[in-house]
């Protein structure tokens, strides 16, 4: 009596994962392993100070003495490190192409194959990309408006070239190297990035946003973000990424730092989209991320949206120091996991400054065998008067052998903190999904429906491009589950 | 007479979490008629509405269901409702953060896209919609709540008619519409069920009361008690009953309400 929808969605679970094609094009790799010697050719290769190899090798020290992290609920074979690339660029004649004519026609092709056009006249309307390929920037768009707004954005490659005193000022200054296992490497080995910087007093006037794509076999990608705002400067920016379909693991370990002074504000929101391995748990990236951001400023203002549908594993935390009186802190996050994708995530909300404000709605969707964590910590310190947040995390189940927990951590220091803690756990019901067939919806379109409904805080806050993308990014990455 | 019938139903037997709730229904609506399926709490009276929609914990064990023509059982819930077939709820389910605008717009889309049409053109559809809205006496705000999440029982039964009138059926089943509605909620949604009476479309409306039947006139009456169809005639009957009540059916034992 009831036909089931088997044969179509197979046939949607095929095209599941749309960015997992390869770019044929000559990379100039380095051998797999680390060590000294690998950090001091990064450097060089990138021409780099000495104060940057100094730090480098300083935080590989650390990291040799190090271990991997235990207490994520997570499971993974141990990675061995000395089998992982840790350089691999597109060969170039030139260091870098001055403009975009000089890009590989292949590199823009890829990109526009990710819906990311470079050139001039396709561009996205309002939206300077940095479009980051392996361990380099490829191209970054529109920098002439962007400069006389005198807005920096370049590959964070550029800008230990140019604005080296910035770099020495704040590099580490939110993620120090031995923060943890992951941000050590990354500050040992890191390639490339996108490098922000606004001026006090101006609001950059468009998106900013960098696309991350992994291409070669075995390249770890460690990419480090640094955005600072200045005074009464207001910037959003978004991340994308991808990465071709292969069935051995891939690391991406990147550490992202944010800056805001007095009353700046920083939007960052990120669509996360790594391959997240095939259907039986074979392959994916391993994405181990460090982000941070500290309101430095009096009523500054720090905002993560997150996006996560990718990776195999997402051990990622973006959180909020709130150091400046009347600051604010904000978290929210959308973590679809589906197959045996495993996502432990979460943020954590440090308050120091007096009425200091902070948000957080999480928004957990498992399906299949997967798993879905969030841990969060929310901390008021002693000199923290009259600080509050809400945080509110909400788990949807689809299936009965995915899981969900939630590891909310509240340590409160001084009394006129007022904490709040909402959580719930819920399935798509039976008398949804008929209500909606009922109406003539099919099964795949209710149930994208469903979830997208139940995500929809978190969608408000994106930009309304990236918005109608996670939409869709939902829907994809659901339907193989129908 | 026959080969004309809209919805006929024979022998069917039913059964919801292993108990038999409908023995052996025999029902034939045509074109252009309003029937009414009166009984007391347990008869069985809801059952017979979603079984003829198709839920899935409606378990048929004899008998079939023909919607002009076509075998109903062997078509999915979606495959029925495109077809033509609407269910007006007695509690519809809350959606939490899906826009109702948006959800009306998929209902019709998808609709549309089963009969060859392109998508409505969203200005377009805004208008359509709110001319039906001031038909039931519902404002703007309405649109852009989430799909009865937060809804007042009124508000709720008239979003379900807003539905009806946007997807224009052929056939409709209304189950207890006229529940927890006061007299001028009442009026409204009747307003709304009658603007699309038709020679080409059939009602049945499921009723507890018989007060609904004031406003929307039947053309047959049928009683249901104990899973099975025990009286039909006219209008009359449904008055019959709002004197006398159910007992001079003679029903001795009165099931559990299941839904």
């Amino acid at each position: 009596m009831k036909k089931t929808p088997q044969k179509a969605v197979e046939k949607l679970a095929e095209q599941s994962y749309q960015y997992g094609f390869v770019t044929d094009i000559a990379e100039d790799t380095i051998k797999a392993g680390l060590s000294e010697e690998v950090i001091k050719f990064l450097s060089q290769k990138k021409n780099e100070p000495k104060f940057m190899l100094d730090w480098r090798l300083k935080a590989y020290k650390k990291w040799l003495k190090m271990t991997p992290p235990t207490w994520a609920h997570i499971k993974y074979d141990p990675i061995d490190y000395q089998k992982i690339v840790y350089y691999s660029a597109p060969k170039v004649d030139k260091n870098r192409p001055k403009d975009i004519s000089e890009v590989d026609s292949k590199l823009l092709e890829t990109y526009k194959k990710l819906g990311i056009p470079l050139h001039e006249h396709a561009r996205l309307a309002g939206v300077a990309v940095d479009a980051i390929f392996d361990s380099v920037s490829v191209a970054t768009t529109f920098k002439e408006k962007l400069t006389e707004a005198g807005v920096i954005f370049c590959p964070f490659s550029e800008a230990v070239q140019k604005h080296p005193e910035l770099i020495e000022k704040y590099l580490g200054s939110v993620v120090p190297p031995e923060d943890n296992f992951f941000a050590a490497l990354n500050s040992a080995v890191f390639s490339d990035g996108s490098f922000i910087y606004i001026p006090k007093g101006v609001h950059c006037p468009m998106e900013l946003s960098t696309y991350f794509r992994i291409n070669a076999a075995q390249v770890g990608q460690f990419e480090r973000t640094l955005i600072i705002a200045d005074e009464k400067s207001y910037v959003s920016y978004l991340e994308g990424c991808s990465a071709p379909m292969r069935d051995k693991n891939q690391l991406h370990a990147a550490v992202v730092e944010l800056i805001a002074h007095k009353e700046a504000q920083i939007k960052y929101s990120t669509v996360q989209n790594w391959y997240p391995g095939d259907k039986n748990g074979k392959g994916g990236i391993y994405n181990f991320v460090t982000k941070r951001g500290v309101c430095q400023g009096k009523k500054s203002k720090i905002s993560w949206t997150q996006i996560e549908t990718g990776s195999a594993i997402t051990w990622k935390y973006p959180s909020v120091i709130l150091e400046g009186d009347d600051s604010v802190g904000e978290f929210y996050s959308v973590a679809l996991t589906t197959n045996y994708q495993q996502a432990d995530t979460g943020t954590k909300m440090i308050h120091l400054g007096k009425n200091t404000k902070s948000t957080i709605i999480s928004k957990g969707i498992s399906a299949k065998q997967a798993s879905n964590i969030y841990r969060g910590l929310v901390k008021i310190g002693s000199k923290a008067k009259n600080a509050r947040n809400h945080s509110q995390c909400d788990s949807l189940l689809l299936g009965n052998k995915c899981a969900a927990h939630t590891f909310p951590v509240i340590s409160v220091k001084n009394k006129t903190a007022k904490v709040e803690h909402e959580a719930s756990t819920s399935k798509i019901s039976d008398e949804q999904l008929f209500y909606c067939k009922q109406r003539g919806l099919n099964e795949e379109d209710s149930i994208a429906m469903i979830v997208n409904g139940f995500c929809r805080t978190v969608f408000q806050e994106l930009p309304l491009e990236f918005a109608v993308e996670a939409h869709k990014l939902i829907r994809v990455n659901l339907e193989n589950n129908a | 007479m026959k080969s004309s019938a809209m919805l006929k139903i024979e022998n069917l037997k039913v059964k919801v979490v292993d108990k038999e709730v409908l023995h052996g229904i025999h029902l034939q609506i045509n074109p252009g008629e309003v029937h009414a399926i009166m009984g007391p709490n347990g008869s069985g009276k809801s059952t017979l509405a979603n079984v003829i929609v198709g839920r899935e914990d409606c378990q048929v064990q004899n008998g079939n269901i023909k919607f002009c023509g076509k075998n109903l059982l062997e078509l999915s819930v979606e495959e029925r409702a495109l077809e033509g077939i609407f269910l007006g709820l007695q509690n519809p389910v809350e959606i939490p953060g899906v826009n109702n605008m948006y959800f009306l717009r998929a209902a019709v889309n998808s609709k549309r896209k089963k009969n060859g049409l392109d998508e409505v053109d969203v200005m377009d559809f805004v208008e359509i919609v709110k001319e039906k809205m001031a038909l039931l006496g519902l404002n703007e705000s309405f649109l852009q709540r989430a799909v009865n999440d937060g809804f007042s029982g009124g508000e709720k039964k008239r979003n379900e008619i807003l539905q009806m009138l946007l997807l224009e059926p052929k056939f409709i089943i209304l189950d207890e519409i006229d529940s927890g509605l006061d007299v001028d909620a009442l009026q409204e949604v009747s307003r709304g069920v009658n603007s699309l009476r038709s020679p080409k479309r059939s009602m049945l409306l499921v009723t507890h009361y018989q007060r609904l039947l004031n406003y929307i006139t039947p053309d047959f009456v049928h009683i249901l008690a104990n899973g099975k169809i025990v009286k039909s005639g006219g209008r009359e009957l449904a008055l019959q009953v709002e004197k006398e009540g159910y007992s001079w059916l003679n029903t001795k034992t009165i099931g559990d309400e299941v839904w």
